[in-house]
């Protein structure tokens, strides 16, 4: 089997991001830990923000400034500027997304005093168990 | 394309799309700097008014077949980001406009006992934006636009549902689960959009399907389909990508609990049908092929699996958590008959699932503020104490089973009638036997309620508790004699999808 090296060159950025989002992927599913996991998360998020920056660029582009007013100059090359503007919202999203993991993170240390996602399914399993007790049962006062 | 609106009506009816959006949006942060419990109550309830009689007004705008759009800051599409209405979205608005008027008058007196009072105005807060992130997915018409509003009212779901933990901590991991797995679904989402753009160059949904099918067969658009799927199947929890939704229906604050059952899952579920119906070619082989050989054996997975697991569920909220799953496997298998009859059978029953299992969330929440739990054998006896609530939790069960008369019957009915229109008499079987399953659960409770003995006594709970359950259960039965609203639009809006 011959391996056609022009392809894979040809879109270096793609199998980049392609690695970047299978390890992001990886540990989110892997690790038990749940600050690795929003880790995994973010590394996830993140390959998607350089997929987007990728398409924009195009081989020889400049910044999308318009300098001749009259539009007729047109063999300049710009970089598509909509993508890194999406990622821009993106990013936003992301950053909301992972304050928001780590506020939750804290919580559930201050509730369950680990943040071991198996210590806390135990844990949970013998709330079930004991669901009578006052925990659920009661509401507190 | 020019908003079709006739010249010489109220100036404002022009500006109704993007009104209907931003108006939970603005007053939530007014609702942080006034920083008060009633007051903020107040102020979203009259908000969720507001959206309500703008979603009225929408829809008899679109009614009669018309599109109406909107285009932001006055950029024209597909350069500006647009806001379209027409009935498909129309019933969708509404159904959700009104959940969440419903849902607010249970609040009041609900939330005092599920949450610290100090955390009440920025609870209300969160709500109004989950409301605006809902409408705005629902509303817009740029793909892009569609991933905003879903992070927006996911964020604010997340921190909902995290609520819970006042009464118990497990809402907590279930908020992070949710957490996790609703953003894979949303990352894969804008994956998706990502691989349209660059095979169209367009997030206006009218612009790219034009786009698409100049394309032809292109790998980047299927791949771009592909991740779309997964990412809405994950945020509207088909089968295999459900786990994060029982947990985090049982452990929510109920007023919670019923919003996102009721809106939620059906808002993401509206995302594919859109996509498929308006970016993408249902004909288009890579489409019909996985609504055959995936979908639809998955949404009968889910109709058959999740109602035998709901049958054995103690907890009754994880029961209808499960049910739910059940339901969204109806929905599914609406779509997944690609057929104008098995569409509107699905957007029927977006809206009738919508008011009846909103109406079993919010009884089992008023039993709650008696019993202080959810499980079975404290509801014993409650038949005799409290009649109102039950009975309305009977109206609600019975319009879940499907029973003739009640709104359940005229969605499945709807759905029987497309499965065996398609000559799926197999799936119309399976339909009718997922629903045995559920008179199964639903009479495990009505036993309960009103043949066992009670322990202790009960009083009913006070009328401003009782009035959204009773106005739930009065559209769980008025869904199911006048079908106007529902089955009307519902045919225009498949009418519409499949042109």
């Amino acid at each position: 089997m011959d391996i056609n090296l022009d392809f894979i060159y040809g879109h270096l950025p793609y199998w980049l991001f392609i690695i970047l989002m299978l390890s992001g992927l990886f540990i989110v599913v892997s690790r038990g830990n749940l600050i690795k996991k929003i880790v995994g998360l973010n590394i996830f998020q993140t390959s998607v923000f350089m997929f987007y920056i990728s398409i924009g660029k195009i081989t020889g582009g400049t910044a999308p400034i318009l300098l001749d007013k009259s539009y007729s100059n047109s063999d300049v090359a710009y970089s598509n500027p909509l993508p890194h503007v999406l990622i821009l919202t993106a990013i936003v999203v992301g950053i909301a997304t992972t304050s928001l993991g780590l506020a939750l993170i804290i919580k559930i240390r201050e509730e369950y005093d680990t943040v071991e996602e198996d210590d806390i399914q135990k844990m949970d399993e013998k709330d079930l168990m004991t669901y009578n007790k006052k925990n659920v049962l009661e509401f507190k006062s | 394309m020019a908003s079709e609106i006739k010249e010489g009506t109220l100036d404002l009816i022009n500006h109704l799309p993007i009104l209907q959006v931003i108006t939970p949006m603005l007053i939530a942060p007014i609702l942080v700097v006034l920083n008060n419990k009633t007051l903020s109550w107040l102020l979203s309830f009259l908000g969720a008014l507001a959206c309500l009689f703008i979603s009225v007004l929408l829809i008899q705008t679109v009614s009669d077949g018309s599109t109406l759009t909107y285009s932001l800051g006055g950029w024209a599409p597909p350069i500006g980001i647009e806001y379209r209405i027409d009935a498909a979205n129309s019933i969708l608005l509404f159904l959700i406009s009104i959940i969440s008027v419903i849902v607010l008058i249970f609040s009041y007196s609900s939330l005092h006992v599920e949450i610290p009072e100090e955390k009440h105005t920025l609870f209300y807060a969160c709500f109004l934006l989950c409301l605006t992130g809902l409408l705005g997915v629902v509303a817009t018409a740029d793909i892009f636009n569609v991933f905003v509003f879903l992070e927006i009212s996911s964020l604010s779901t997340y921190v909902l549902v995290a609520q819970g933990s006042y009464l118990d901590r497990r809402a907590l991991s279930a908020s992070f689960n949710y957490l996790i797995m609703g953003t894979i679904g949303a990352t894969f989402f804008v994956i998706g959009i990502g691989y349209i753009y660059m095979a169209t160059g367009s997030l206006n949904m009218m612009d790219i399907a034009e786009r698409v099918s100049e394309l032809g067969d292109s790998r980047t658009v299927q791949a771009g389909f592909a991740f779309i799927v997964v990412g809405m199947g994950l945020k509207l929890a088909m089968v295999p990508l459900h786990v994060w939704l029982p947990n985090a229906y049982t452990f929510a604050p109920t007023v919670v609990t019923c919003f996102l059952a009721a809106t939620a899952t059906k808002v993401a579920l509206y995302v594919l049908i859109r996509f498929v119906f308006s970016v993408f070619n249902y004909e288009d082989s890579f489409v019909n092929e996985l609504f055959f050989f995936l979908i639809m054996p998955l949404a009968i997975i889910a109709m058959i699996a999740a109602s035998v697991i709901a049958i054995f569920k103690q907890n009754l909220k994880k029961m209808f958590a499960y049910s739910s799953l059940a339901q969204i496997g109806y929905m599914l298998l609406g779509l997944s008959l690609v057929s104008e009859k098995g569409l509107a059978s699905s957007l029927v029953h977006m809206v009738n699932h919508g008011f009846t299992k909103a109406a079993l969330f919010m009884s089992l929440g008023a039993f709650m503020l008696n019993t202080k739990n959810v499980y079975i054998n404290s509801l014993q006896g409650l038949g005799r104490s409290m009649p109102f609530t039950s009975a309305a939790f009977v109206i609600g069960g019975l319009s879940l089973i499907g029973v003739p008369g009640t709104a359940g019957f005229i969605s499945k009915w709807l759905l029987l009638e497309a499965a065996l229109g398609s000559g799926y008499w197999l799936v119309a079987v399976l339909i009718i036997v997922s629903s045995l399953f559920a008179v199964i659960y639903i009479w495990k409770i009505i036993e309960v309620l009103y043949f066992s003995e009670s322990s202790e006594s009960y009083s009913e709970v006070n009328v401003l508790t009782l009035t959204p359950i009773w106005i739930l259960s009065f559209f769980c039965i008025f869904l199911g004699i006048n079908t106007s609203l529902t089955v009307e639009v519902a045919n225009m809006a498949a009418e519409i999808l499949f042109k």
